[in-house]
């Protein structure tokens, strides 16, 4: 266990470094911050000055190694745009962008699981080929225009729920949540379908043809020849070999949803870190796209990260390592 | 003989497909007494796991039973309702399929599957369940089984694997164990121990065993009758030595032909010259004739129309010409079948 552990944790190492260096790289690659921030009549003084008292003049890996450092503690320096720490801004965004893709991803799985096996053990039946038509809108459909036809359907038309924000938030601490107020409630309906619409169907999509594979398996066969009821081959047998490898997909997709949620909260002027980076694209504010870049990479690690250490717990097979009989 | 454990009648499997319907089990009929053992051999596609699946009530749609009669103890359970049926199966009939390494659920202790499966059928505490699987694993030859009844599948060997699977079958006491080629997918060496612990359980438990396999040297070590079954009919039935020893079914004759022997010095091995028929396309009359080296020796092409029946022949049943009353080959289509073993006078195939 111990090996397996420190095994996935160097491996999430390498890759936080690798986004780490590309983050860093975004800052040379769009051009020279110095130039940037000086107006065009500085002397080459004024700039050479400005260079050293960033430190731009020292070689490139020393500058690399300061990037890392700083962001360990946190510290991806001042947006460009609305000259506060970056890290001040994400700590604002975060809470507003995790409710929603939390909401979002519950969604996807608590439905999108139990309607996959659904229609799995109820192949033929219309109710399963009718959710798979339906299903296909939303792997098919792209989110924006999910969420553009929400909006219309039932903020103008129906003009049930708000179209745009967050509503009321309460604040606890340094976060501030939406969860418990009406108005909150009630806006983080429409983000949360429209972001979870696609990861939903996916979801029900992998589970389904899954679960009509190991139904297939000898395993699955034996134990209805050995009359176990029902119930117990579909849920005690074949559902439980049919959430590994969705595990693994789900895990990656909780990532997407929170990456993807740029678009969503675009469409709802969602005040969470994808509009606050899309806004700094539109501005070139280089540190704040760097700090999310990084921040998405580390979400996407830990989950990753977790979900194999859930493997290592679900599947007895990978904890064999010297005990086993071999094949 | 004492009554039957199993009485197989008229089975007729079909499958319904766009391009019509395929038969792939047709009109067979066979018995099975408590504590024997019938040997089930064939080649691919010979309908004989098929016929494993029907009378265990799992033939895999779109394929079903479209006639004929499954009776246990005199019992009939090829129509019992899906929940009956479930009863049955593991307590009355127990099966064990080819592959060992596949059969066992791989995130399931081998413990909490042979449990679950006392469980369901008998009436007993968790503690006396997990007491049983002990002795089970014991019984099946596992060492230290009270400490493998927490190991998963994956820490067990090929054989041992297969161990865990007949004692699976067996946990619930079934009176028949139908076995789908239990040892093909196993070595050599272990599929003799295998099928001697078979043998020896079914015989301290007195059940009886359907063993179906493609495997001659299997059969003759293990049953007491065997069924020779060809393009989804039995060619031969009868006791095992006869039809290894003295073949009536020009069939079984080739087929025994073909089995090398290592004490033999023989040249060549004989071949039946072409392939099984596919089912769409069976041939009118005995399905094996365009095969068939005596099909002339039958007066009137009577192989290419009419299909035979099991008729007496040496001391097997055979469905062949061959072994037809030569009255009966003269003068009309009637024929007779064995104490009622083959249902002669329903055997017209249509064409």
């Amino acid at each position: 266990m111990l090996a397996f552990f420190i095994q996935r944790l160097l491996q999430a190492v390498v890759v936080m470094i690798a986004v780490g260096f590309i983050a860093f790289s975004l800052f040379n690659f769009v051009g020279d911050p110095v130039s940037l921030m000086l107006p065009p009549e500085a002397t080459s003084a004024d700039r050479d000055e400005v260079r050293k008292s960033l430190g731009l003049d020292q070689p490139f890996y020393l500058q690399f190694v300061k990037f890392v450092g700083n962001a360990l503690q946190g510290n991806f320096g001042i947006s460009l745009r609305l000259g506060r720490p970056v890290s001040q801004l994400l700590i604002e965004r975060l809470p507003a962008t995790l409710e929603l893709s939390l909401i979002a991803a519950s969604l996807a799985l608590l439905v999108g699981i139990p309607m996959g096996v659904y229609t799995a053990l109820k192949r033929d039946s219309w109710i399963s080929k009718f959710i798979l038509t339906i299903s296909l809108v939303g792997v098919s459909l792209p989110s924006f225009l999910i969420g553009i036809f929400l909006i219309l359907i039932f903020a103008v038309w129906l003009g049930w729920l708000p179209s745009f924000g967050r509503g009321d938030t309460v604040r606890l601490g340094v976060w501030t949540t939406g969860f418990l107020t009406f108005s909150g409630l009630k806006a983080l309906i429409l983000p949360s379908i429209t972001l979870g619409l696609f990861q939903m169907t996916l979801i029900l999509r992998l589970v389904r043809s899954e679960m009509l594979e190991v139904l297939r398996t000898d395993y699955i066969k034996f134990a209805r020849a050995r009359g176990l009821t029902n119930n117990a081959v579909h849920f005690g047998h074949a559902l439980k070999n049919t959430l590994v490898p969705v595990l693994t997909i789900a895990g990656l997709q909780l990532g997407g949803i929170i990456a993807f949620a740029i678009i969503t909260e675009t469409v709802f002027q969602w005040p969470g870190m994808g509009l606050l980076f899309i806004q700094a694209v539109q501005f070139a504010d280089i540190p704040v796209m760097a700090a999310y870049l990084c921040l998405i990479g580390f979400i996407f690690v830990s989950i990753n990260f977790v979900v194999d250490m859930l493997y290592y717990v679900v599947d007895p097979r990978l904890r064999a390592e010297r005990s086993g009989g071999g094949h | 003989m004492t009554t039957p454990l199993l009485q197989v009648k008229n089975l007729r499997i079909e499958f319904p497909t766009r391009r019509g319907t395929l038969t792939a089990v047709d009109d067979i009929s066979f018995d099975i007494a408590p504590g024997e053992v019938l040997g089930v051999v064939g080649e691919s596609g010979a309908g004989k796991s098929l016929t494993g699946a029907a009378v265990i009530g799992l033939l895999e749609p779109p394929g079903r039973i479209a006639g004929g009669e499954i009776l246990l103890n005199g019992r009939r359970i090829d129509n019992l309702p899906f929940e009956e049926m479930r009863k049955v199966r593991g307590r009355e009939i127990g099966a064990i399929f080819q592959d060992p390494l596949t059969s066992l659920n791989p995130l399931y202790t081998v413990g909490r599957q042979i449990t679950e499966t006392i469980e369901t059928h008998l009436n007993v505490s968790k503690a006396e369940a997990r007491e049983r699987a002990v002795k089970l694993l014991m019984e099946v030859g596992i060492p230290a089984a009270e400490k493998r009844i927490v190991h998963y599948p994956h820490q067990f060997s090929g054989g041992m694997r297969q161990r865990v699977v007949i004692s699976l079958a067996l946990a619930a006491q079934p009176k028949l164990i139908i076995a789908d080629e239990p040892t093909t997918a196993l070595d050599v060496s272990i599929q003799a121990q295998i099928i001697t612990l078979l043998k020896k359980l079914c015989r301290e438990h007195g059940t009886s065993i359907m063993l179906v396999t493609h495997d001659m040297g299997v059969i003759a070590e293990t049953a007491d009758r065997v069924a020779v079954m060809y393009a989804g009919r039995i060619a031969e039935i009868g006791p095992v030595s006869e039809v290894i020893h003295h073949p009536q079914h020009p069939y079984t004759i080739g087929l025994m032909g073909a089995i090398p022997n290592v004490g033999d010095e023989v040249e060549r091995l004989t071949q039946i010259d072409g392939a099984m028929p596919r089912l769409t396309a069976i041939p009118p009359g005995c399905a094996f004739n365009p095969r068939c080296t005596r099909v002339n020796d039958v007066p009137d092409g009577r192989c290419r129309r009419e299909r035979p029946g099991l008729l007496p022949a040496g001391k097997t049943d055979a469905a062949c010409w061959l072994h037809a009353r030569p009255i009966n080959t003269a003068t009309s289509s009637q024929g007779e079948g064995r104490g009622g073993v083959a249902s002669f006078e329903n055997t017209k195939v249509p064409a």
